[in-house]
């Protein structure tokens, strides 16, 4: 009986743990992903300004009111603009940014292989 | 013919190059988010005096002015804009409301009584988290309501200008 007990008690234990390093995670994750206003040029998951403490807060916060990443990232875009995140989602404004580099990778592989053909005659 | 285009190209590039840097030197490197929220934050909050909780809808009233100020008592630039908040605090059609934020209530109180106290309603924002549901990110930032919208928002300390511009919308 004893041992059943104890057993429960580590499974209970255990199940919380996992909730909370899965919660952790998906902070680090979108903390990392989110520019500091203060101090421009670091992550909110790098800083100690107090506004980056407060924005870790509120991140954790709406983790456990069960909100999901997208909807914590639209949720402060509202509130600070697309500049927020590190990772800009592809719409109008970004679309260039997006594309740009694999265009140009494109434009390198259409030179390379234009001067391989040119070899090769 | 091949030569002229390489130096062409390389000192078109070169030019292009410098244009953008001579612009963005001369461009402040400093973002201020562009907000998209025009209506009042949902949040909770304490009064600084009777700590009876607070929601932010029901707390605004629709016809009537009020200024939101974050401020704290270690923020030096707060302390340049009380005497302007002061004087806005003579005009009877705005309520000034603080957002006390990050601080220690002893020192606060010390603040306001030694500079004096606009506030009609001072809420405690203990963690910071308020101040982000308005989408601020220091202190000290203002923002001017009317019929539960943000008309106005000013980051950093007000001065004379904004000051001006505060009395005439309200008039």
């Amino acid at each position: 009986m004893k041992i059943s007990k104890f057993i429960f008690l580590f499974l209970i234990l255990f199940s919380f743990n996992s909730l909370n390093a899965n919660e952790d995670k998906l902070k680090t994750e979108i903390t990392k992903n989110l520019r500091c206003l203060v101090c421009q040029g670091q992550s909110v998951y790098d800083s100690d300004s107090e506004f980056a403490v407060s924005l870790k807060l509120v991140v954790e916060n709406k983790i456990q009111q069960g909100l999901t990443e997208d909807q914590i990232y639209k949720f402060l875009t509202d509130k600070y603009g697309e500049w927020i995140l590190y990772d800009p989602k592809f719409n109008k404004n970004t679309y260039l940014l997006w594309f740009l580099p694999l265009l140009i990778l494109l434009l390198g592989g259409a030179i390379i292989v234009k001067k391989l053909i040119k070899i090769k005659k | 013919m091949k030569k002229r285009i390489i130096s062409f190209l390389i000192i078109s590039s070169l030019i292009f190059a410098f244009v953008i840097f001579y612009k963005g030197l001369n461009k402040s490197s400093f973002y201020q988010p562009k907000s998209e929220i025009e209506e009042i934050p949902k949040f909770f909050a304490k009064t600084f005096y009777s700590k009876e909780d607070i929601d932010s809808q029901k707390f605004f009233k629709k016809d009537k002015y009020y200024l939101l100020n974050i401020w704290a008592s270690w923020c030096v630039p707060c302390r340049d804009e009380h005497p302007i908040l002061i004087s806005l605090s003579e005009n009877k059609n705005l309520d000034i409301i603080g957002l006390n934020y990050k601080d220690k209530i002893s020192n606060a109180e010390k603040f306001l009584n030694e500079l004096g106290n606009p506030y009609k309603e001072i809420l405690l924002d203990q963690d910071g988290t308020r101040a982000i549901e308005w989408g601020a990110f220091g202190v000290p930032e203002t923002f001017l309501i009317y019929q539960n919208r943000i008309v106005k928002k000013y980051i950093g300390p007000l001065n004379q200008n904004s000051f001006e511009e505060i009395e005439q919308t309200i008039r």
